[in-house]
């Protein structure tokens, strides 16, 4: 559409171009700038170079700990999440009748699992006689202390995570049901049994879902808040306490802002790290056939 | 895995009787969907359960709430929605669900309007920079908020925002989530652009063709766009967690966790109570245009 001035496209994303750099081209910076300093919002900014990542690095106890529950927390809930998520999609996809009906109700975790009223319901259902204990004892196991034990009580939000694994699912039914069916017949024509059709066809050609299922859902765990903040409050003895949280109370509790932002700075360094990383073994086993989708 | 019914049939007429292989195959496809059936049946009913067990619970009295698995209620009482809707503050529950509407319809109205614009700009136009602004849009999705959340409190404290609904209306309102702008993009961009050209030629403007022609095209991914903006906003924590702190002004989020911390040692039923309220509006919602959620997350990809 010629004709205009070129600078028309400009006047229609102008909102965004505004809001980029007010809302995070300066808090990008900001932040980065705040990590430096002490800062308790009552007198301004004092620099003081790397006491706060020194701080981080060498005496912070809290810290070594908060790290340590984040990494365990992530490395086990995206893994979990995706498989789960991978598995019902592939069951799912066969000629059923009630495939939508099956679609619906996976998705509506999903939908729900972000809101306060699903934590509150975790508190209920892992509570020391809720309804996960009820059911393990009427099938004959010993109840678990779930928020007791700080072995625990961190499963429990892999767990709610998990739960909310439709929306990773409906990602993966949708690669997999534009998989060229022709694929298949030619292979079980060559007399493939279906893991070898689904290990040598499927999963070679649905790897550009799973690498962004994977980078959105590790983004996505890292910055986990809702759940430790509400069904777990952190604890017992730290074993959920995310980083996310400790970032808040640092930030909205001790008003220690300087601090904060380099725990923020040091958690979005871990996810820019493993972020790139998947990037760049991308090319390694991320297989893009022609001019399919990403 | 569904390789072996898609197989094509020679023999569909039925005029030879079927090959001993296609017995077979017959049967393994019906034992496959029999297996298919009941794992995603079992699987399906274990993960609806505790949203049942919640509705049930919120109609039990507080000494039955531990006693059984069971959903169903013995003795069936409103008592905890009457209670829990009164709240222990001097606001009722009726309070909040209106904050957390005034807080979501503008935000919604906004996210909506300035992603089709600010999409619109992407997808149609060339213009000095657009490569780099593109890159920070994708760039921008991926961003933790983590990241920039402090300095944006800073911010909207230093222009005397705190406490108001403003910090979660305006960002959205520039187009801040990358994600629906990046979602309309691609959406736009699978639309041809014949009748844009032909309004051109008759002589609309830019604007014009957009109002007129766009908009009406981009239905289908706006109302995705408005879906799961409610969505997320209804559900949304840590965003008034930080910025509303007057308790007459709370959403539905937060007064929930007020009232766990208010009354949660005796007064089980209530808490629960509130918790179905504050789902229904989502559910609703997403029973109602389930086609679009469905389609935009398959389109664009959601988190969540």
């Amino acid at each position: 559409m010629g004709g205009e001035s070129k600078y028309v496209g400009l006047w229609y994303v102008a909102p965004y171009v505004i809001g980029l750099v007010l809302f995070i081209a300066f808090p990008f910076l900001a932040s980065f700038y705040l990590s430096f300093t002490d800062y308790d919002l009552l007198s301004s900014p004092e620099w003081v170079g790397t006491k706060n990542y020194e701080k981080l690095f060498t005496r912070d106890r809290t810290f070594d700990k908060s790290l340590k529950v984040t990494l365990i927390y992530v490395f086990t809930t995206v893994p979990l999440k995706l498989a789960f998520a991978l598995f019902i999609a592939v069951v799912l996809n066969y000629r059923l009748k009630a495939i939508n009906l099956f679609r619906t109700a996976y998705y509506v975790p999903s939908i729900l699992g972000g809101s306060i009223a699903i934590a509150v319901l975790w508190r209920y259902i892992f509570a020391d006689t809720g309804l996960v204990n009820m059911a393990i004892t009427a099938l004959g196991g010993e109840p678990i202390n779930w928020f007791g034990d700080p072995e625990n009580a961190l499963f429990t939000i892999t767990l709610l995570r998990c739960w909310q694994f439709g929306s990773a699912m409906v990602i993966f039914l949708a690669a997999l049901q534009s998989v060229d069916k022709s694929l298949y017949e030619a292979a079980a024509i060559d007399g493939a049994g279906p893991w070898r059709i689904f290990r040598s066809i499927t999963l070679p050609l649905i790897t550009p879902v799973i690498f962004f299922n994977l980078i959105m859902q590790t983004v996505q765990a890292f910055q986990e808040f809702n759940g430790p903040y509400i069904i777990t409050e952190g604890g017992p003895l730290k074993s959920t306490y995310l980083l996310p949280l400790y970032i808040y109370d640092e930030a909205f509790k001790s008003f220690d802002m300087g601090y904060a932002s380099a725990i923020a700075w040091v958690l979005f360094a871990i996810i820019m790290v493993l972020t790139l990383i998947a990037f760049w073994s991308s090319k390694k086993w991320v297989y893009y056939a022609g001019d399919k989708r990403s | 895995m569904s390789s072996i019914t898609d197989l094509p049939n020679p023999n569909r007429d039925g005029r030879e009787p079927p090959t001993a292989l296609e017995l077979k195959l017959r049967r393994k496809a019906r034992i496959s969907s029999t297996i298919r059936y009941t794992l995603l049946t079992v699987i399906g009913l274990i993960m609806v359960y505790p949203l049942i067990w919640l509705v049930g619970a919120s109609f039990k009295t507080n000494a039955e709430m531990f006693s059984s698995p069971s959903f169903w209620p013995k003795d069936a009482t409103i008592q905890g929605y009457i209670d829990g809707w009164k709240t222990s503050t001097p606001y009722t529950f009726g309070t909040f669900f209106l904050n957390s509407l005034w807080i979501i319809i503008p935000k919604v109205i906004g996210t909506a309007v300035s992603c089709t614009v600010v999409a619109y700009g992407f997808a149609r136009f060339e213009f000095p920079g657009k490569k780099f602004l593109f890159v920070t849009v994708i760039a921008t999705l991926l961003l933790p908020n983590v990241v920039t959340r402090i300095p944006q409190y800073l911010l909207f404290r230093d222009i005397g925002w705190l406490d108001s609904f403003l910090p979660l209306w305006v960002p959205s309102a520039l187009a801040g989530d990358a994600f629906f702008v990046f979602m309309v993009i691609q959406f736009l961009r699978a639309i041809p652009r014949d009748m844009e050209e032909a309004a051109r030629v008759d002589g609309a403007n830019t604007f014009q063709t957009l109002v007129y022609i766009v908009v009406p095209l981009l239905m289908p991914a706006l109302i995705s766009v408005c879906l799961f903006q409610f969505m997320w906003t209804m559900n949304d924590f840590l965003g008034p967690l930080i910025y509303i702190s007057s308790v007459e002004k709370y959403p539905v989020s937060l007064a929930l966790k007020l009232s766990i911390d208010a009354t949660e040692a005796f007064a089980w039923n209530q808490i629960l109570a509130m918790s179905v309220l504050a789902l229904a509006p989502s559910l609703i919602v997403f029973f109602a245009a389930q086609k679009y959620f469905i389609d935009g997350i398959s389109a664009g990809g959601v988190k969540g």
